[in-house]
């Protein structure tokens, strides 16, 4: 491990904060995101959707819309012939709820597609929409975990009884009886979050057409898994996978919202072929809020058992996460409670460990995996389980911590559940980030604060993050499609010019600068000179998209594996020309040189044009093409972090402002110091909002309270503080690279460090929240002793 | 029957003629009717600002003013910073401070700043200046520090004597 300036390039390209290749064409204007595309006699697409959250349909009737001025087709469940989207784990315990693409005979949330207007403008297919009737007899709805699982509830799939989609005892050590006996203290809390929205900037999006010639689909989606959106197209109209291209042109942001596949490009999909015409939707923001996909709302209900020096015996949890109305295609709704349940200990040492994991369908909208899927919620209840056993045993809180931190000797180190987690600095950022915290004044800052009337409180979060799952982990899940490999193809071309084509599919996150660093390092060339492609199903065999701070490390060690073929390709080319032994070559600055012979050397480019020009005066194992395909299947690999908030709570309003904001992280080897710390601040800052600002909201009846930005608060700049970012090193030996997965981490650990940064601020009350967002209204009851 | 209006219009200096549904937006009108699609919309209801251009001269919501009302006047959109391929200093400035990631949000805030920087010389630009303009739109990615980097440091080059 090594504290570095992340700035200093020691290592060629990897390192060096190599300023973006996105940049210029975003800046100028010229990206090209789904909306801005356009075709010759383009058509519209609108939704009509379910005013109930709960309700047969009688009868539809489309005749006004389809006399409308411009309307071009218009499509129920039956004219489309029920198609479905079917995500499936293969466990007993998992009950499949089929998507269907249009609602047909029963909505099960406010919000459900029901018909699709087609026009040939975007206004007249909403004017026609409309005047689509539909017969509704609504039926009672569920919109908590609490309604869902009451005796009697109505259900919303006939064969989920009690709406338990996955109920599953994940681990149980019957010793755990008799330990709680025993302890010296024992804590027990409930801990919730609520239901959030992605909000990705651009909302989802689709362009589909068919094209005679490649006999073939093809379709623009705003999307972040293009194969995925290929297989579920394919599987939800019965087509061969190949007769579907699916193109992710630049995305305005995923979040994990679009790592799913939406009902909503299907039926596209579906008008495009019926129509043989081009259609287009654009999702709209009100759409976005309601009826695309939430995450996030989870309720804990948590015992935990601790001796007298802070050391946790046992921990016992019981997870429900409230799913919406069915399993997203293709992680399921298992993939909240399931992550829960496996990771819950995370960096603590807990001996004995009972978890069982729920997924309870509601009326509302489904839930999909949101950035940091579950990890948000288990470090804020072990965050807050280190702080309580503290109050209760009357220790330093971060003394409880250190008595439970896995250890450097003890790496790798597998937990009670079974996980292995390989090298990190666990203790060492939190040794850092308190003894930054102390040389930034923060103590003495938060003691004037309060000694002026204000009430001031520091937090923090000590957290590990399982990024770059491949199958070996993956495949623990049973989900009848596996994620976790990627493949990349690296090619030369006669000019010397590297072209690298991957599965992965960025969406803001730099991969075109990250990826070329990784490549121009193995081969010796200016990341200028490597082009990725990326977002295209025709580009890959198959590919897994970008979630799960997977794509740097998986897609990357990809490229780097397949670069490595090609530098030994243009190696043994060299040394053919330069007469010297190929293990003498050295590849660097363009050039294939002969170490400790400046004189012997060959441009990079002369090389690929003798592969591809004058094959004939090769050997004839060097002959034709510098290509080189590899795939990369990591088990997956832990980056840790602590973060350290403070807040100031206003007495009067009970306004809570985040004041200041430090992380320690350690993401391995830094591929770019800029984009790393790029993704820390927006992360935080998203993670921060969860605890302070975002709910979606629905009344009992399950209707939406949020349908607006106006009521669904997301950060602006006057939420946030500046994040100051330190950075720590641990490579991981199960990357290619050294890095670890760093996409979600700022999300992950801001909710608990800011959480307890706002107890922190109320240590003098009687008052301690267990739940985020906290709201303002709670904290002035709170401080005004209401109940 | 679609109410059609025929307006004139400057964007980025180019002169533009077109008839015009009365309800249509700005935006729609800029992005679908003359192509300029760096002007992205966010959610259509005046919040994020992801469309904001300048409208003579002033900042505005584009999904919030109809294209008819942009009759006789000058519009500047993203695709009218640069001078030609050359970035603006605030353009430069966005790359140089990670003021974008997915760049979905960026035009919004650029013409934002362009604005700001336009009609303000005369001030500090402390980053709580700063700050609070930046809070008139929405970023999903960056957590904004980026960009009140960005702005801040273009806003004080161009003070240089």
């Amino acid at each position: 491990m090594n504290a570095t300036s992340a700035t200093n390039a020691t290592n060629g390209w990897i390192g060096a904060a190599v300023p973006r290749r996105e940049d210029r064409r975003m800046l100028l204007g010229r990206g090209r995101f789904t909306g801005d595309l356009t075709r010759p006699g383009l058509l519209h697409a609108a939704f009509v959707r379910s005013p109930h959250a709960h309700a047969l349909v009688g009868g539809i009737d489309g005749t006004a819309a389809r006399q409308a001025p411009g309307v071009a087709g218009l499509f129920t469940a039956e004219s489309l012939g029920h198609p479905c989207l079917l995500a499936m784990l293969e466990r007993d315990e998992f009950v499949p709820t089929p998507m269907p693409i249009l609602a047909g005979d029963r909505v099960r949330f406010v919000g459900e597609p029901v018909v699709l207007v087609i026009a040939d403008d975007a206004y007249r297919a909403e004017d026609a929409a409309e005047l689509v009737a539909v017969d509704w007899e609504p039926r009672p709805a569920v919109a908590s975990i609490a309604a869902a699982s009451a005796a009697g509830a109505p259900r919303l799939h006939d064969e989920a009884e009690g709406n338990r989609l996955v109920d599953l005892l994940m681990f149980d050590d019957d010793r755990l009886p008799e330990i709680f006996a025993a302890a010296h203290a024992t804590v027990s809390a409930t801990f919730e979050s609520a239901r959030v929205a992605a909000l990705p900037l651009e909302g989802r999006a689709c362009l589909a057409e068919w094209d005679d010639r490649d006999d073939q689909l093809v379709m623009h989606v705003s999307t972040q898994v293009p194969h995925q959106v290929r297989s579920g197209v394919a599987q939800a109209l019965n087509l061969a996978e190949r007769s579907i291209r699916v193109i992710a042109p630049d995305v305005g942001g995923g979040f994990g919202l679009k790592c799913v596949v939406g009902r909503e490009e299907v039926a596209v999909a579906a008008a495009a072929l019926r129509l043989r015409r081009p259609v287009r939707w654009i999702e709209d923001r009100q759409e976005n809020l309601t009826a695309s996909f939430h995450g996030h709302e989870q309720r804990y209900r948590v015992k935990a058992a601790f001796d007298g020096t802070g050391r946790i015996l046992a921990l016992d949890a019981e997870i429900d996460c409230d799913t919406g109305a069915y399993s997203a295609f293709p992680f399921t709704c298992a993939v909240e409670p399931l992550m829960a349940a496996t990771e819950l200990p995370g960096v603590y040492k807990v001996p004995a460990y009972r978890a069982r994991g729920r997924a309870v369908a509601t009326n509302k909208a489904p839930a999909a995996p949101y950035r940091g899927v579950s990890r948000p919620q288990i470090v804020l209840v072990m965050e807050r389980l280190m702080e309580k056993a503290a109050a209760v045993l009357r220790l330093d809180p971060l003394q409880v911590r250190r008595a439970n931190l896995i250890s450097r000797d003890e790496f790798p180190y597998t937990g009670v559940n079974k996980i292995t987690y390989d090298e990190g600095s666990y203790r060492e950022s939190l040794d850092l980030a308190e003894g930054q915290v102390h040389a930034r004044g923060w103590p003495a800052e938060r003691a004037r604060l309060r000694t002026a009337g204000q009430r001031a409180g520091i937090g923090y979060a000590c957290f590990s993050e399982r990024t770059a799952y491949g199958t070996p982990t993956m495949s623990q899940r049973r989900m009848r499609m596996t994620p976790g490999y990627d493949t990349a193809l690296v090619r030369m071309d006669p000019t010397g010019e590297v072209i690298v084509t991957t599965g992965t599919c960025g969406h803001g996150q730099g991969h075109e600068t990250t990826f070329a660093q990784i490549v121009a390092d193995r081969l010796g060339v200016h990341p200028d000179q490597v082009k990725l492609r990326q977002g295209d199903t025709d580009l890959a065999s198959y590919g897994w998209g970008t979630w799960g701070s997977r794509s740097v490390v998986v897609g990357g060690g990809a490229a780097g594996r397949a670069a490595d073929i090609i530098a030994g390709q243009l190696k043994k080319i060299a040394a053919s020309q330069l007469e010297a032994s190929p293990a003498d070559i050295e590849l660097a600055g363009g050039l294939a040189r002969v170490r400790g012979d400046d004189a012997a050397a060959i441009g990079i480019p002369e090389l690929a044009r003798l592969v591809h020009f004058q094959a004939h005066r090769l050997a004839e194992d060097l002959r034709y093409h510098l290509e080189a395909r590899a795939t990369f299947d990591p088990p997956g690999t832990f980056s840790n972090a602590c973060h350290a908030a403070m807040v100031v709570i206003d007495p009067g309003t009970g306004a809570i402002r985040l004041h200041r904001y430090l992380v320690v992280e350690d993401c391995g080897v830094v591929i770019n110091p800029v984009v790393v710390d790029g993704q820390v601040r927006g992360g935080v800052t998203q993670g921060a909002a969860a605890a302070l600002l975002e709910r979606v909201c629905f009344d009992s009846e399950g209707q939406p309270a949020s349908a607006t930005l106006m009521d669904y608060l997301a950060p602006t700049a006057a939420e946030m503080c500046a994040v100051d970012i330190v950075h720590l090193q641990t490579p991981s030996k199960f990357s290619e690279t050294g890095a670890k997965g760093m996409g979600e981490g700022g999300t992950i650990g801001a909710p608990a460090a800011v959480l307890n940064a706002v107890n922190d601020a109320l240590c003098d009350t009687g008052v301690r929240f267990d739940h985020i967002p906290v709201l303002p209204h709670e904290v002035s009851a709170a401080l005004n002793g209401a109940p | 029957m679609k109410d059609m209006h025929a307006i004139s219009l400057r964007v980025n200096g180019q002169a533009h003629e077109l008839t015009v549904e009365a309800r249509r937006t700005l935006a729609d009108m800029l992005r679908h009717d003359l192509g300029y699609t760096g002007t992205h919309l966010g959610c259509e209801h005046g919040i994020c600002g992801a469309c904001t251009v300048l409208l003579d001269g002033a900042p505005v919501r584009a999904c919030l003013v109809f294209g008819v009302q942009a009759d006789g006047a000058e519009v500047r959109t993203v695709e009218g910073l640069a001078d030609g391929d050359q970035l603006s200093d605030l353009q430069q400035a966005f790359s140089d401070h990670h003021a974008l990631q997915c760049g979905f949000c960026t035009p919004g805030f650029l013409m934002l700043a362009e604005a700001y920087l336009a009609e303000n010389q005369e001030y500090q630009h402390t980053e709580e200046q700063i700050r609070e303009l930046v809070a008139a739109n929405l970023c999903r990615c960056t957590g904004y520090q980026g960009i009140i980097e960005a702005i801040q440091a273009t806003a004080r080059a161009r003070q240089k004597p």
